[in-house]
């Protein structure tokens, strides 16, 4: 089967060309560097069938890190490239062109975001553009879909040019010169309204006070959307709907294992969260309890990552995390990790680095809960207030610091400035949103139910089998360390599997809140879930990652070790 | 070399430029090309974050953030 790749600088749409293509459904956002790594689909014209690929986004066939390397890799495979040119951007987009045609792969060009080149007054005549390059120019808009038609039933047209030669740098910038003049017309053009929000986001007097409000107020939307989603659709489902369902089932499955394995002990009343049973426990923690926060969170990333705000917080941030041993861009896979530190872990890839992999990536497997452990902390401290809720947020964010510093001073490496084009701000399309929010929160379902299901299915085993009892009275003297009951060592094995399930563990130990926050915080801290940890062996390497995971274990004993003379006081 | 003549980090946010050179490794020089950062081009500084953070600048069409250290490698001349 032939492949097609698609190449272009970062951030001019090829995911959402890659799409439209295919009908798969790939993450696209407006900030360069959101594809890390390819994705493929399939296409079928007329008889034939093509398998596309979406690689990650490049300035030119240099590769500056990680992410780049892939697209190159891809590049080697390809039978047709589409390359993807940014319209608003033309000459320096041209620059990877010319670089492509010097491969001997045949090329068509999709000029994408032709409907935003035309508003900021730049005219370009794509005729005479495919006449000079010799190559077929199709203006696409990829988010509405027009042009696309063309692009495929031009794909046969694809070809390459004997007569653009390898040549120097230099010579290139030449040449994209002489057909820039050729091409293009820029009309003079006055400030815009959009002009100035991008200035007033971005420097530091205003754009500061502005971060401070957008993330406040994007907490304050989850935290808003998330209980209200509980309160109103999950918890009255669950108790009327669901229970009569779940009591019926236990009457008729009777006592035994099975029922324990299912339901839980028999004959006590079914409580959803510490009955331990897969269709109680296993069904209500992931959807009951963590899923409302996952759609409210992803809802609101979306909107962050869609308009182009990010890359402005990256550079607002930048001074600080460049203290931290990275540069502005690592507010990225924070942000990500957030949601879950899987696609957090693999967006270090963006960062130029090893020394500024490693401190991201180590950071956040010690720092950063994900939304899945959020919603269960949220759930069992939330009863007692906000204040023991702040206490572990405010270990965590004091704690992302004060590795990041000693990290950046004894790593060795090097940790270079930011670079990162800043994109228009654009205005996010509800039904977009909608999408990425859904294709996220399917991929979290996906991703949870089997894990929780394993993680009950081991805790029913493991107790049936007394391992449980053994562990929690063989780590009683640790936790006691942490100024934690021994059983507490059994939230933290079963944190492995799943950290929301873990933390739901900790309700029937009968602890109080303080001792709550310090358990929630170990949690995060001590290691990082078995799909967090797959992904930073293959992105670290086996032996950064032992030291890495040094590092966390080291971080979480001083840590419980601190929390229980400050918090606990004895 | 005249009173005109600085480095891109010493430019007031606002007023336009051309570059003049851009000195440092090839591969620095690559990247800010592949970015429109080339001699002759015009340029102008958007902002600049404080504490010797960054500089976010203005070529052509395209706006980015660059480093302080990168903007002291840039030679510029003031319009």
């Amino acid at each position: 089967m032939k492949k097609i790749v698609l190449m272009g600088n970062p951030n001019v749409g090829k995911s959402v060309v890659f799409s439209r293509l295919t009908g798969a459904n790939v993450i696209a956002s407006n900030y360069p560097g959101t594809t890390v790594d390819f994705s493929k689909g399939k296409m079928k014209i007329g008889k034939r069938h093509f398998e596309i690929i979406d690689a990650p986004g490049t300035y030119s066939l240099e590769p500056s890190n990680k992410a780049e390397e892939v697209s190159l890799k891809m590049l080697k495979k390809a039978d047709i490239v589409i390359n993807v040119l940014d319209a608003t951007n033309l000459e320096r987009n041209l620059y990877l062109t010319l670089e492509l045609l010097e491969q001997d792969i045949p090329v068509i060009i999709a000029l994408n975001l032709w409907d935003e080149s035309k508003h900021l007054g730049i005219h370009i005549d794509e005729k005479k553009l495919e006449e000079i390059l010799g190559i077929p120019v199709t203006p696409t808009v990829a988010l509405t879909g027009e042009g696309i038609k063309t692009l495929v039933s031009r794909l046969k047209e694809a070809k390459t040019n004997k007569e653009i030669k390898p040549t120097s740098e230099e010579g290139r910038w030449v040449e994209i010169g002489s057909v820039i003049k050729k091409v293009e017309h820029i009309e003079h053009r006055h400030h815009t309204i959009r002009d100035r929000i991008s200035d007033l986001t971005i420097r530091p007097i205003t754009g500061i006070p502005i971060a401070a409000g957008i993330i406040f107020f994007s907490f304050w939307i989850v935290r808003f959307i998330g209980e209200n989603l509980i309160g109103y659709v999950f918890e009255p489902f669950f108790e009327d709907i669901y229970r009569p369902v779940v009591e019926q089932m236990s009457l008729w499955l009777g006592p035994g294992f099975i029922h324990n394995l299912l339901i839980g002990e028999y004959g006590v009343e079914v409580d959803f969260v510490e009955s331990m049973g897969m269709l109680t426990t296993g069904l209500f923690v992931p959807i009951g309890m963590v899923l409302p926060y996952i759609i409210a969170f992803y809802f609101m990333l979306s909107i962050l990552e869609d308009t182009g705000y990010m890359p402005r917080l990256a550079t607002l941030v930048d001074n600080v995390f460049h203290k931290l041993g990275m540069h502005g861009h690592g507010i990225v896979p924070l942000f990500l990790g957030l949601g879950c530190n899987v696609p957090g872990a693999l967006s270090t890839r963006t960062l130029e680095t090893r020394k500024q992999r490693f401190i991201s990536a180590t950071l956040l497997a010690i720092a950063i809960p994900c939304m899945a452990q959020m919603a269960m902390v949220f759930g069992i401290l939330g009863p007692y207030g906000i204040y023991y809720i702040s206490l572990v947020f405010l270990t965590l964010g004091i704690l992302y610091v004060i590795m990041g510093l000693i990290m950046n001073k004894f790593v060795k490496g090097e940790s270079p400035e930011i670079f990162l084009e800043i994109p228009p701000y654009r205005r996010p399309s509800f039904k977009a949103t909608l999408k990425k929010t859904w294709m996220r929160t399917r991929w979290f379902l996906k991703e949870a139910i089997p894990f929780l299901f394993a993680g009950v299915l081991v805790i029913n085993i493991l107790y049936s089998v007394g391992f449980l009892q053994w562990l929690g009275n063989t780590l009683a003297p640790v936790m006691g360390l942490f100024g934690l009951p021994g059983d507490a060592s059994i939230a933290m094995a079963i944190g492995f599997l799943r950290k929301d399930l873990a933390v739901g563990m900790l309700i029937p130990l009968g602890m109080n809140p303080m001792q709550l926050v310090i358990a929630a915080t170990m949690l995060t801290i001590y290691f990082p879930c078995v799909a967090t940890f797959a992904v930073l062996v293959k992105e670290l390497g086996i032996k950064d990652m032992a030291k890495s995971a040094a590092i966390m274990a080291g971080t979480a004993v001083t840590v419980g070790i601190i929390l229980r003379i400050v918090l606990l006081g004895v | 070399m005249n009173e005109k003549t600085t480095v891109l980090a010493h430019l007031k946010p606002k007023k336009k430029a051309k570059i003049i050179s851009i000195v440092g490794g090839q591969q620095f020089q690559r990247r800010m090309c592949t970015l429109g950062i080339r001699e002759g081009q015009t340029i102008q500084v958007v902002t600049k974050q404080p504490f010797m953070g960054p500089l976010t600048i203005a070529v052509g069409n395209c706006k980015m953030t660059i480093g302080r250290g990168m903007a002291h490698k840039i030679t510029v001349e003031e319009l």
